[in-house]
């Protein structure tokens, strides 16, 4: 391999080796996971590279550990992440809540499996997609970026991280099994990678107040050992940082976690959208799911259908007001997703009966054929 | 929990002197602390500031972690970088703290059940690893923060709160599990032992790899009226007659009963020296 921390070159390789990379592209210094499947190239492929870029690699004894360890060293000073897989995912959730309270910049890729629980280690599925909004208990807003592609899981994790500083919150990429393990051309320009910077202070320690949020919503970080001597806590807390333990303060907290999301979905939302100019009819999909989604929609198109595609590349936040709009103009939307129906609840809520919206659901463990999502546009028509 | 820390907060006790000795390691502003009056905790904290102070630890290069508990809220209390974690992962967490700014002495203050009960494991992992840090542990025998439970240093036959018949689970003996795990530096002192209680912090906080220091300390609210060992004061006096000095025993000796006069051995069990864990690895990723 290349002791260059941007491999700038065309090279061939699978998912979950582009998510590590595009981590060392972004930044990331630190690494902390625990091995399960489909993620293992992940971690395998960060015990190689961190040391040749002078960053850490560390196995922990357990996905609570990692997550633990990922916040420890987002606040030691370094760009952070971890890997799982759903078992490790559910393990993480205690946790992901405290990187949201304490507004801690990571990333953590969750290449998903079969579930629920065990379920099927080493093929694909969408399940903990609703997990990865409510997942940890309480409100907070969420960040969620869906790669269809090897090239994507580099690119998307190089964004997630820009997002994950820009706005100071824990952002998940959201692969699965086939994307992480599929194997295909990605290429890497370092001259195209950017990279957001951490957000330091610019007043002295004394005026710092950690969680004051600038007009973005966003406050600043000081990292440990550069004299702000903040305090970090999972409690409510005031601006200062310190424990207060009121409805106005969980007010003021809470609902900025919320908001920084929520007010800033303009910059965050992103969603390509293939033929929907004269289309009748919409296919919703996300993820490897939406690969099988494409064959459906060309499908259609040859035999006429007026088809269209809306392809989500943040699910988190749901792209609400745009898929409002998308509804009132067509005669239903199709959402195939490898679950038994989760985001097209999202899909159905922000529809608001304006139109059918029908899923092509999948149990997991294989991936829809093509014809199944023709049937369900046909259907509509 | 919010119920209990404004009970808790109503009876905080007075601040005796405007000015605390090693104020400049402490957030004044957060002062009077919130817990109970003949609690260990206060002084627990003030060894460790000392103890940064006889070090002459900069300020800026000390990051305290903390768990979830009565001992938890200790992170709070330092005017250092202070991080009050979840739960059990005070440990992880410093670890990445530590591997991500090799330059901050990290210190892990936390209470028995978030470090031994949900966190177990992480001690045992961080330990097995030599991670450069200094765990310090006060043990009181129970769950504090949530009302006196019993937990995995309770003695056995101790009354908490869940185990209303006495508490017929085998505890843990600190000192033996860390050493077996293997931590460098293994101590044990009471509440009563304020200047040894500093001296092994001074010795721990110096040395290069997983440290750790148990510091029996007087819950009166949690445990001790509820069995036999009164108020703080009459707990600390127990102390001093009840502990012998046996510095490199074997830890496995070190169990605790819950017999208000049975005999508990502190000291310094183990003080050793091992490559750190960012040692061994720098070794190995040179030789690459
Ligand atoms: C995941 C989780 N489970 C349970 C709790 C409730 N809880 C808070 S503190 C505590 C026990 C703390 O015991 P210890 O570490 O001995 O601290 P002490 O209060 O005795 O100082 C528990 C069970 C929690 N905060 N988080
Ligand atoms: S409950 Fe026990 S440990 Fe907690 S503050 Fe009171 S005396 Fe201290
Ligand atoms: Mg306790």
């Amino acid at each position: 391999m290349s002791d260059e921390a941007i491999m700038t070159g065309k090279h061939f390789m699978n998912g979950d080796e582009a998510c590590a990379e595009g981590a060392l592209a972004a930044g990331c210094r630190f690494f902390a996971g625990y091995p399960i499947t489909p993620q293992s190239e992940i971690a395998e492929r960060m015990s190689k590279r961190m040391p040749e870029v002078g960053g850490r690699f560390i196995q922990m004894e357990d996905e609570l550990s990692s997550i633990a360890a990922v916040l420890g060293g987002s606040w030691g000073g370094s760009r952070a992440m971890t890997a799982t897989s759903g078992p490790g995912f559910s393990l993480m959730m205690e946790n992901i809540g405290l990187g949201m309270m304490t507004e801690t910049p990571c990333v953590i890729a969750n290449i998903q499996r079969g579930s629920p629980s065990t379920g099927l280690p080493t093929a694909v599925g969408q399940g903990d997609m609703m997990q990865a909004q409510w997942g940890s208990h309480g409100d907070y807003g969420v960040i969620a970026y869906a790669p269809t592609s090897p090239q994507e899981m580099f690119d998307f994790t190089v964004k997630a991280f820009n997002k994950a500083e820009q706005y100071m919150m824990p952002v998940f990429v959201m692969a699965d099994e086939k994307i992480g393990h599929m194997r295909e051309r990605v290429e890497i320009d370092e001259s195209k990678v950017e990279i957001y910077p951490r957000r330091k202070p610019e007043v002295d320690p004394d005026e710092f107040k950690p969680y004051e949020p600038d007009d973005d919503l966003v406050p600043r970080m000081a990292s440990a050992g550069e004299g702000y001597r903040v305090h970090v806590t999972g409690l409510t807390h005031n601006q200062q940082g310190y424990p207060q333990l009121d409805v106005e303060t969980q007010q003021e907290k809470v609902g900025r976690l919320v908001d920084k999301v929520d007010k800033n979905k303009d910059d965050i939302v992103e969603l390509d959208t293939i033929g929907i100019e004269d289309a009748e009819v919409l296919i919703v999909s996300y993820g490897m799911a939406f690969r099988t989604a494409m064959g459906a929609y060309k499908q259609a198109r040859e035999k006429g259908i007026k088809a269209g595609i809306v392809r989500l590349v943040t699910v988190w936040p749901f792209p609400e007001d745009e898929i409002k709009e998308f509804s009132k103009q067509v005669k239903g939307i199709v959402v195939p997703e490898i679950n038994l129906g989760q985001m097209v609840r999202e899909v159905e809520r922000a529809s608001a009966g304006n139109t059918e919206v029908k899923l092509v659901p999948h149990p997991g463990g294989g991936l829809h054929e093509p014809e199944q999502i023709l049937e369900s546009l046909e259907a509509l028509l | 929990m919010t119920t209990e820390l404004k009970q808790k907060e109503e009876v905080k006790p007075e601040l005796t002197s405007a000015e605390h000795p090693a104020t400049k390691y402490l957030r004044e502003e957060r002062l009077p602390h919130i817990w109970c009056s003949g609690c260990g905790l206060g002084s627990a904290v003030t060894s460790l500031t000392n103890a940064y102070e006889k070090l002459e630890i900069p300020i800026d290069d000390i990051g305290v972690v903390s768990g979830i508990g009565c001992t938890g809220r200790a992170a709070g209390y330092f005017e250092t970088d202070s991080y009050h974690t979840t739960h059990g992962r005070a440990i992880p967490f410093a670890t990445g703290l530590k591997l991500s700014n090799p330059e901050m002495n990290v210190t892990v203050f936390s209470g028995d059940g978030d470090l031994f009960a949900i966190g177990g494991n992480h001690f045992i992992h961080a330990a097995r690893r030599n991670v450069d840090m200094t765990v310090i542990c006060v043990n009181n025998y129970n769950f504090g923060m949530t009302g006196g439970q019993f937990g995995p240093t309770t003695p056995q036959g101790a009354t908490a709160t869940t185990s209303p018949y006495g508490n017929y689970e085998d505890p843990f003996n600190l000192p033996d599990l860390a050493a077996s795990a293997g931590a460098i530096y293994v101590a044990r002192w009471t509440s009563v032992h304020a200047r040894r209680i500093q001296q092994a912090m001074e010795e721990a906080l110096s040395k290069r790899g997983f440290s750790f220091v148990e510091i029996l300390s007087p819950c009166p609210t949690g445990y001790g009226r509820k069995n036999d060992l009164g108020e703080g004061i009459d707990e600390l006096k127990s102390y001093q007659d009840r502990t012998v000095i046996k510095h490199g025993s074997d830890p496995g000796d070190a169990e605790i009963e819950r017999d208000p006069e049975a005999e508990i051995v502190v000291g310094k069990f183990v003080e050793d020296d091992r490559p750190t864990y960012c040692d061994v690895a720098d070794d190995y990723l040179q030789g690459q």
